[in-house]
């Protein structure tokens, strides 16, 4: 361990590029997550309809349909076969997060971001355990049955318990008591087990990564023979196990695991801006790895 | 026998204990949600699906819950079902026919809204809608059946002299008065739920009910005498010999009759 570990998170970040350089993907993540919540509200709150519909399904500008392909795939699975425009909106989402990053839902989309976000920035604050952690399978595990349920059951499965359109379909049209499970999420993710919800159970996010593990915009740690060690990084990133095989690996500096939700953290945390986005061809670090030396990252370490 | 000498791997032992685990927490859950997914279909009598709305189990394999067909409504009649406010299917989209009932719009807007067929689209005429059917549940206290010209429900069905008709019968209360009585034809009930919404009653005699509860059925092997009969235009048992009825009149050991006899035998005497 460094000394520059047991600085404040983010200290050196704030210092080498200003608040507003240290926290810009975060800014932008919050700008877009409110974008497309405003986007939903504009008509049920203003009468300007833009987009009409939830998450699940959606129609904008009376033109484009779009459906969630988590639960299309849950009611093929459950036995009907739905209209051509849920299924054109189907292939369009699909698609789409194919090409820019699956799990960008997650980080840029997501209503629930916020609010696990919000958990895991207290939990650090209050400094507390990180508690349960399920295998990084275990979402998958869930998916399946999820899909095994929509199937016996003849149901969509997951839109009976599901956080992300309960939360987005209360704020739109009506909460009920959906607040009491958000509230469970963010207790769970606070007190239970660190990124409990989106890094270990949701079977969303599952889907959302598997869907776009091909997909064009990565994370790269082009930068890596830059890295100082100070382990920032790996304390904001909600899925810290995909930073390691880029950033100490040997191979390609890219961030190839499809857990990685391109939220872009790591790149506001850095001091040292090892990390940028890229695309996934993009196998160039800058630096070459052996030859010249980091930075002194263990001059200050303790015997 | 092949494994003698052979150590287990321990990662061999540590993948199937794994394994072992996740698949029986996947089945703990996976029952969990099962049983939330059997309790969802419970849909109660009061909320009516939108207009062309599948069965209800295949309904709740097409919702997505999207809500297009609640903006489409003009009437503000379909609401989505609100997280433990609401006994219906969370997020799901219905109507109460004593709160907002169905205007039964020519264009069925809500149906063609829905992205998935949850609304069937084969629906294209209002009047072959299916949201339920009424009944007059409670005879005791409707107007009319007290001899009163209510009506209500009658002049207001959008199917009026189909659907609702007023069938008269005497009124054995005044002894000179005729009782009209509202009367629901299934086949023509839209259930829009508009003669509830408009029942004069503090609590709406005529109520909408899902069809499962509102009608019986007819077994299949049944089969109307008198329709079979007029079918075929002759008596559908060939042969039968028509016997001169015995009527009470001239000829009869009636003695009340006129013409009447002594019957030809005595019952015993009552001792006192």
């Amino acid at each position: 361990m460094t000394a520059r570990t047991h600085m404040p998170l983010g200290q050196e970040a704030i210092a080498a590029k200003g608040w507003l350089g240290a926290h810009k993907y975060l800014l932008l993540r919050r700008a877009s997550q409110l974008f497309f919540l405003v986007l939903f509200l504009l008509g049920p709150w203003f009468g300007i309809w833009i987009v009409q519909g939830t998450l699940a399904g959606s129609l904008t500008l009376g033109l484009l349909p779009l459906t969630d392909p988590f639960v299309f795939l849950q009611s093929l699975i459950a036995g009907h076969w739905p209209e051509l425009t849920g299924a054109i909106g189907a292939a369009i989402v699909l698609v789409a997060y194919a090409l820019i990053g699956g799990r960008v839902y997650c980080s840029w989309v997501c209503p629930i971001n916020p609010v696990t976000d919000s958990a895991h920035w207290l939990h650090r604050k209050l400094g507390l355990q990180k508690g349960w952690q399920p295998k990084r399978g275990t979402r998958l595990w869930i998916m399946v049955t999820v899909l095994i349920v929509s199937g016996l059951t003849g149901a969509i499965a997951w839109e009976l318990v599901n956080p992300i359109t309960m939360l987005h379909r209360g704020l739109i049209f009506g909460m009920g008591f959906v607040w009491a499970m958000v509230a469970a999420i963010f207790l769970f993710d606070l007190l239970v087990s660190r990124h409990g919800w989106c890094g270990h159970v949701c079977p969303v996010g599952a889907f959302y990564g598997l869907i776009g593990s091909k997909a064009m915009l990565r994370v790269s740690a082009a930068n890596r023979s830059a890295c100082d060690d100070c382990m920032d990084c790996y304390a904001v990133c909600p899925e810290n196990h995909v930073i390691s095989p880029a950033l100490k690996g040997k191979d390609t500096p890219l961030i190839l695991s499809p857990d990685c939700t391109n939220c872009g953290r790591c790149i506001d945390i850095c001091a040292e801006d090892v990390f940028k986005f890229t695309h996934r061809f993009d196998a160039l670090t800058v630096a070459p790895p052996e030859s010249t030396a980091a930075p002194q990252p263990r001059a200050s370490r303790p015997f | 026998m092949s494994r003698v000498g052979t150590p287990l791997s321990p990662q061999r032992r540590r993948f199937l204990q794994d394994s072992a685990r996740a698949a029986g927490g996947c089945v703990a859950a996976g029952s969990l949600l099962a049983w939330l997914a059997r309790d969802a279909r419970a849909l109660p009598a009061e909320a009516l699906r939108p207009p062309g709305a599948l069965p209800e189990k295949d309904f709740l394999s097409a919702c997505i819950r999207c809500g297009l067909c609640v903006r489409e409504c003009p009437y503000d009649t379909l609401k989505l079902a609100e997280l433990g406010v609401d006994a219906v299917a969370t997020g799901t989209p219905y109507f109460t026919a004593r709160e907002v009932p169905c205007e039964m719009c020519d264009d069925i807007p809500c149906v063609a809204a829905c992205p998935t067929g949850a609304l069937d689209p084969g629906l294209d005429n209002i009047d072959d809608a299916k949201m339920g059917v009424a009944v007059l549940v409670d005879q005791e206290n409707c107007l009319n059946f007290l001899g009163l010209r209510c009506d209500v429900c009658y002049r207001v069905c959008p199917v009026i002299d189909e659907a609702i008709t007023l069938e008269t019968e005497h009124n054995a209360r005044s002894g000179s008065h005729a009782i009209f009585i509202p009367t629901v034809h299934a086949d023509h009930c839209t259930g829009c739920g508009v003669c509830e919404k408009s029942c004069v009653l503090p609590e709406a005699a005529i109520k909408v009910l899902p069809i499962r509860l509102a009608r019986g059925s007819s077994a299949d092997h049944y089969l109307k005498g008198w329709e079979e009969k007029e079918a075929k235009g002759a008596p559908v048992v060939e042969g039968i010999i028509d016997l001169p009825d015995r009527l009470p009149g001239p000829g009869t050991d009636n003695l009340v009759a006129p013409g009447g006899f002594e019957p030809s035998f005595k019952l015993p005497e009552v001792t006192q």
